[in-house]
Parts: structure tokens; sequence; C-alpha cells
């Protein structure tokens, strides 16, 4: 038998892990958005700093590829959203026995890799214009129409889903008992059907531009010439990575936050409407609280006080004392640079002496051991070594040159002996 | 306005399957008629094809001498209270009431005002800014029925629109909607599977079973003179002696039945009974006698097997030799108590004009 006190340790034990593993990489990943050193990181702290922020917000091919992003994201929807609330019209029309497979094929989008998609967009819409003789400037191979085009095949899939659900819920006697009424079809489907499906309109919608906004797979083939922000990001990172994406996935992560607690804060009111209608339905005396407007709802003003406190919080800590900050991290590292320099001077007489004796060293081993942790794909970028020379004052840069030409040529040295040591001093100086 | 509506051989399948067969009904205008059937024996598919969502497969639905073949739902002079009322759960009350009135295009004053005047009409005044989800289930009945009324039909269609409400509520809003009925002055066609809601409330009633129409009476004659074993059975209580008829002279017929011989009068319908006919002879509960059974017609000899006191009346349950169903009789409670006790023997008299005896055929499921 398991007591009843380990069974919930462990339980409390399994739930931290599974929220470490969900959100450790975003708290990280946000707080390096803070940090004032020029490599994204949080150890060691430099400066807390908004600088990033900042920084972002110059970055004009960001700013390009965030509003060519938004523009496809709104023509996503625009596409998506009545296509796929024609497919689900569509299928509940369809007789019982075709269902099955028309819903498969309407599906089947979503199955298909976005890359295949992504290209078969592309050469499709090439044929069309060869077909019609048209010119490279022409819409079809204009990137921002294929990528629409391109993303609304499989995103007019999800929003066709959406309609799905909303409309299993739908009590088709209604359209009925409104055609009884006089109601012309088109009536019916204005002023019963529609405003049934408001709802599902909207969070298909927003799940359209989220699916089109974070696309990548699809959109780097259609986007042919232009770029969004998902390219852009992709292609930065292959260049070299600074703060400025943490700091975007901040408000990224914020802005989801902010809307995630306004839905909720609007669940919440229609489930307390409905209630109230239950009680009001069984002759109870009810002051209507879900009657005033959303703006005024008092949970709605208290998520918007807490965000501009928050954001007018950091934003001031963020830039006041910054420079004095930075001057003093800028001095302490001189120091230390120096300090370590002078002891170099001072080992490598020393070691010149018992070299001799402990080469050659075992090339396998080295190239055995070598990559670290995502050095090989990008390049060495995550190196130790490296993200000193990124985050690189030039004093620390002459450092590693000379670091380099203690060790050995092709491996830089880090596995032999007296270079270990060294690594090991520069990590515990980091911690 | 008002309207009769004619069903002319109208036969209704679904496949292979017949949902109407050959029904021919004439439903005066300004009267309320109502269907009245089990579950299932095509009632509300009837109803569909007068309010014009079906098309009879064979036949022809006449409203007010117009053939309606063609014509879709929203042109038909009809308006239809769905069997689950079919509210607008988006609207208020009162939009659900002019909705007829805002899809001809009316404006918002006159829209107002009307739904007023119906709010006042089914005594929910000043109701109308209240959501759908806001009402109880008879104000909901009423609202419906509003709505319906605000198109102005000639003929105004009822599915069952009782069945959902508890049995206080349903019997007060069955005098409320003949009330209704006789002040709108419009034919109310209502579907049904109570009884006891048909015969209160109508000038006709249609007796129906699996797609026949099996009698078309007011309430008295549906109740007294049933015309099949089917409306004999469904209608009332009806105790039951099956047999084979012997003799038939002028109205009434002797059959030989397993209790012993019984003269009854003959079922007026289509079918005849002749001599060696099988027959089911019915009488009432109301109808059967202990005391003085010597001067009835008709004596069965049967033994007390259960008496249930139930305030206004007495029911004593016999057995029948030669019966397998209980044989059931039903007294006033005149403040004399019963003299018999379970178990002794007695006579039970009838006239022969308080049993009917019809062709053997379907029977209603208990
Ligand atoms: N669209 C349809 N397709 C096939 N069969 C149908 C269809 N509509 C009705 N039926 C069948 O027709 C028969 C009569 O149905 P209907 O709805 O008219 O019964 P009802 O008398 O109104 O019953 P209830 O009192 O339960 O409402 C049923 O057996 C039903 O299964
Ligand atoms: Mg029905």
């Amino acid at each position: 038998m398991i007591s009843d006190h380990i069974r919930k340790t462990f339980t409390i034990l399994f739930v931290l892990g599974f929220f470490a593993y969900l959100f450790g990489p975003l708290i990280i990943m946000s707080l390096t958005a803070f940090n004032s050193s020029a490599f994204p990181r949080v150890t060691p702290w430099e400066c807390f700093s908004v600088e990033w922020f900042q920084f972002l917000g110059k970055d004009a091919k960001l700013i390009e590829g965030l509003q060519n992003s938004i523009f496809i994201g709104i023509g996503v929807v625009v596409l998506a959203v009545p296509l796929g609330l024609s497919g689900a019209l569509m299928l509940t029309q369809v007789k019982e026995r075709v269902r099955p497979w028309y819903y498969t094929v309407t599906i089947s989008p979503i199955l298909v890799p976005g890359v295949v998609l992504g290209i078969s967009t592309l050469l499709f819409w090439d044929r069309v214009g060869t077909m019609f003789g048209a010119s490279r400037e022409s819409v079809f191979y204009n990137g921002f129409f294929l990528t629409i085009i391109g993303q609304a095949t499989f995103i007019s899939a999800y929003t066709m889903l959406v309609f799905i659900s909303r409309l299993q819920r739908f009590d088709r006697v209604q359209e009925e008992a409104a055609l009884d009424l006089g109601a012309t079809h088109v009536q019916t489907f204005r002023k019963i059907l529609l405003p049934f499906l408001k709802p599902a309109i909207a969070s298909a919608a927003v799940l359209a531009f989220l699916a089109s906004f974070e696309n990548y797979n699809t959109t780097v083939f259609t986007i042919v010439s232009e770029s969004t922000l998902t390219t852009f990001l992709a292609a930065k990172v292959r260049h070299g990575i600074n703060p400025s994406i943490s700091a975007l996935a901040v408000v990224i992560v914020a802005l989801t936050l902010f809307g995630a607690a306004l839905h909720e804060v609007f669940k919440r009111r229609e489930l307390a409407a409905e209630k109230e209608s239950a009680r009001i339905a069984k002759g109870e005396q009810v002051t209507r609280k879900s009657k005033n407007r959303f703006i005024t709802d008092p949970a709605v003003i208290l998520i918007f006080l807490v965000t501009v406190a928050g954001l007018g919080t950091v934003y001031f800590a963020g830039t006041m004392g910054l420079d004095e900050c930075k001057a003093a991290v800028k001095a302490e590292k001189q120091r230390v640079v120096q300090e370590r320099v002078k002891k170099r001077q001072q080992k490598s007489m020393f070691q010149d002496a018992g070299r001799q004796a402990l080469t050659p060293v075992p090339e396998g081993a080295g190239a055995r051991s070598r990559p670290a942790p995502g050095t090989s794909n990008f390049q060495g970028l995550f190196s130790p070594d490296n993200l000193e020379g990124q985050a690189g004052t030039k004093e620390t840069e002459q450092e590693q040159e000379k670091t380099r030409a203690a060790g050995t040529e092709q491996f830089q040295g880090i596995f032999a002996p007296q270079n270990l040591e060294e690594q090991s001093g520069a990590s515990g100086e980091q911690q | 306005m008002s309207a009769d509506v004619q069903l002319d051989q109208v036969w209704i399948r679904f496949g292979d399957f017949v949902a109407a067969r050959d029904v021919n009904i004439h439903i005066q205008e300004g009267e309320f008629f109502s269907f009245l059937g089990p579950s299932g024996c095509g009632k509300t598919t009837l109803l569909r094809a007068v309010s014009g969502f079906s098309e009879p497969s064979e036949g022809r639905v006449l409203i007010g001498g117009r053939d309606m073949a063609g014509i879709g739902p929203n042109k038909r002079p009809t308006a239809l209270i769905f069997q689950n009322l079919a509210l607008f759960p988006l609207m208020t009350v009162w939009e659900n009431i002019a909705f007829s009135l805002e899809v001809k295009g009316v404006g918002t004053k006159e829209r107002r005002k009307k739904a007023e005047e119906l709010l006042e009409l089914i005594a929910l005044p000043g109701q109308g800014e209240k959501m759908v989800s806001e009402l109880s289930g008879g104000q909901k009945q009423r609202v419906a029925i509003a709505r319906a009324l605000a198109a102005e039909p000639d003929v105004l269609l009822l599915d069952e629109p009782l069945s959902a409400l508890d049995l206080k509520l349903r019997q007060h809003m069955r005098t409320e909607l003949r009330a209704i009925q006789q002040r709108v002055g419009i034919t109310f066609i209502y579907i049904t599977h109570d009884q006891g809601e048909a015969l209160t409330m109508s000038d006709h009633v249609a007796v129906m079973s699996q797609g026949i129409i099996q009698q078309v009476g007011d309430g008295n004659t549906i109740y007294d003179q049933p015309e099949t074993a089917f409306v004999a059975s469904f209608v009332g209580e009806n105790n039951l002696f099956k047999g084979k008829v012997s003799e038939i002279s002028g109205d009434y017929a002797l059959v030989d039945t397993s209790a012993g011989n019984i003269r009854a009068r003959t079922s007026k319908g289509e079918e005849r009974l002749s001599a060696g006919d099988e027959a089911y002879v019915f009488i009432r509960p109301e109808s059967l006698k202990i005391a003085n059974a010597s001067k009835f017609d008709n004596r069965i000899g049967a033994n007390i097997k259960q008496q249930e006191f139930e305030g206004s009346f007495w029911q004593v349950f016999f057995d029948v030799e030669g019966s397998d169903r209980d044989v059931k009789l039903s007294t006033v409670n005149d403040g004399s108590t019963l003299i018999h006790k379970v178990g002794d023997r007695v006579d039970l008299g009838f006239s022969a004009d308080m049993a009917i005896a019809t062709p053997a055929g379907e029977l209603a499921a208990e």
C-alpha cells in the first residue's frame, strides 16, 4: 500500500514537472528579453532593461514582416471563414451516405504536409499564370496572393471544423419555424442561422488569423520575394540572434494572455446571464448584473488596469538607471578580463614547460565529444565560447584569440587539459 | 379570415413505408379539429403536409379551396406551432412574436405595437423585453401561440403543444387554447395523443392509427359509437370480449364469446358485421352493473378479484371464465358501501345498447 502522503507528493511532483516542461522554455525566454546582455540568456544577469523592446520597434525589416503577416492573416480570415462556413453548411445538406466521404475529402488538407501545400500552390498558380500568359509581375506570382490562397487551403478546413461543431447544436426546426412565419430562405439564413453562428464566426476568424500568423511551412514557399514575420525570424536565426526575438515572444505571449483573460471574462458573463435567465424563468426577483456593458464590467476594467500598470512598471524599471548599470557591468567585465589576462600570462609561462609531456591530444576523443547541444546546426552559435563572442566586448574577443592560439587549432583546444581548466574558470565566472 | 382544409386522397410515403394512407378529411372553417392517435401514427407527417414542409406522395391538400401543390410553407396561409415550440432563443419575447411582421418589412414601431397587443391576448402584458429563456414552460407555450397568431394565418396548426407541460398547467392551457380559438375565430388543427385533450377541446376529432384515419366525429360520437376495434380500445376504457357473430338482427348482433352469448349494437363503420364473422364486443366499465343484474339483456358470471376506492367512485376488478383479461367495473361512490367482498361470485349485467360489437381488428396498445 502506498500511503496517501507519498501519492500526494508524487502528484505534486508530476504536476510541477509537467508545468515546468510546458512553460519552462517560455519563462526562460521571456526573462532573456529583459536582460541587457547582447545574447538571449538569463545568466549572467546583467541589467534589467527594456531596450530590446525598443530595438524591436526600430527593426524595419521585422516591422515589415509583421505588417505583411497581419495583412496576410486578414486576407486568410476573409477567405477561409466563408469557405469553412459554406463547407460546413454543405455537410448538413449532403445525403447521409455521402457525408463521411465528403467530410474526409474536405478535411484532408489538414493532413497534407504544409510543405507540400506550399509547393503545389506555387506550381499550380504558375501553371495558371502560364496558361494566361501572365507576366511575372501579375497576381499569379504575387507572394501575398499565393500565401493567402495557399494558407487558406488548409485553414478553411480548420474553420469548417469550428462551424460543424456549432451547427451540430443548431435546432433545424428553428429554420422551419422562420419559413412557416413567412420568411424567405435568405431571411432565414440572415436572421436565424447567422446570429446563431456569430460566436463560431468569431472563433473561426481568430483561429484562422492565428494559424496564418504562425504558419511557416507553407508560407516559406508561397511568399516568393516578400517576407512575413515567421520567414523573417527564421532568416534572422540563421544569421545570428539577439534578445529582440525574446522581446517579440514576450509581446506575443502577453497579447495571448490578455486575450485569454478577456475571453474567460466573456465566458463567465455568458454563464452568469444563463443562470440569471433560469432564475427569472422560475419567477425569482433578480437584479440584473450581466446587463452592464462588457467594457464597464469590473473584471474587464481590472484586466486593463493591471495590464497598463504592469507595462508602466516594466518600462520604468527597464529604462531608469539602465545606463549606470550597463556602465558598471562593463567596468566589472573589463576588470575580470584584465585579471584573467594577467593570470594567463603567468600560466602560459608555466605550462609551456609541461606541454611536451602531455601532447599529443587524442583527436578522435575530441571530435566525438565536440558537438555541444545545438552546435552543429547553428554553426557553433551556442557553443560556450561563441556565446561570449556574440556578447563580446572587444576584450573578450581578444582574450579568445589568445585561447585559440594556445589550444589545438582545429578543435579550438577545448579538451586540451590546459584549456579545460580555463573553461571551467570562465564558466565559474559566468555562474 | 378563416379557411377550410381539405385532404383529398392523401398518401404520404417514405420509401416503402406508408406514413399516411388514403386520408380523406374535410375540416370546416373556424372549427377546432383534432387528430388523435398513438405516437408514431403519422400525425406530424399529416400536419407537415398541410403546412407545406412536405408534399403528399399522392392526393391533394386544399386550403380555402385552393390546391396547395407547389406552394411553400412561407406562402401558405398556415402557421404551425411546433412540437418543441421552436422559439428563437436569441431574440426577445416581443421580437419572437413580431418575427412574421419583421420579415414582411413592417417598421419597428408598428411591430412593437402588434406584439404588445398579442401579449395582452395571451395574458403576458409587459413581458416583451424578456429573453425566451426567462419564461416558464406555460409562458413559452403562450408566446409560441402569439408568434403564430401574429402572422394572421387562416389556419393554425398545433403539434402536441401541451405535451411538455405538467398536468395542472396542461389542463389550464386547454381552456385557454379553446378560449383563444373562439376569440380569433380561425381554424385550429390540433394534434395530440392525449384523448382527454382531444375530447374536451375539439369540435371534431379524427382518430388515427398507423397512417389510417379510423374515424372522424365529434367527441360524443367517438366515445359512444366507435366504428372500429381500434377506436373502441384507444378512446376511453373498455372491457373486451372476443367472439363470433352467431346472428344479426337489425342494428344488433348476438356474439358468442367465451363468457357466453352477448347481445350488442353493431358498429357503424364501413365494414359491417355479418353472421359467422370474428367480432369484438366492448363494454365500458361504467356500463356494467352488479345490482339487479337480472333486468339486463346480458349477464356474465364473475368473481370479484379486487376493489379499489378512488374517492368519487369505486373500481372493481373481476375474473371472468374464459377471459384472460380482468373485467373492470366502475361505479359512483354514492355513500352506500359495496355489499360484496373480494372472492364473492356475482352476476354482471349490462344492456345491449351499452355494448358495441365491432369487426375484429387492430387494438390500441395497453
Ligand atoms: N422523414 C422521414 N423519413 C422516414 N420516415 C419518417 C419520416 N418522418 C416520419 N417518418 C415515420 O413516419 C411515422 C409517423 O411519424 P410522425 O412523426 O408523423 O408520428 P407522430 O404521429 O407525429 O408521432 P408522435 O406522437 O410521436 O409525434 C413514424 O413511423 C416515422 O418513423
Ligand atoms: Mg409528432
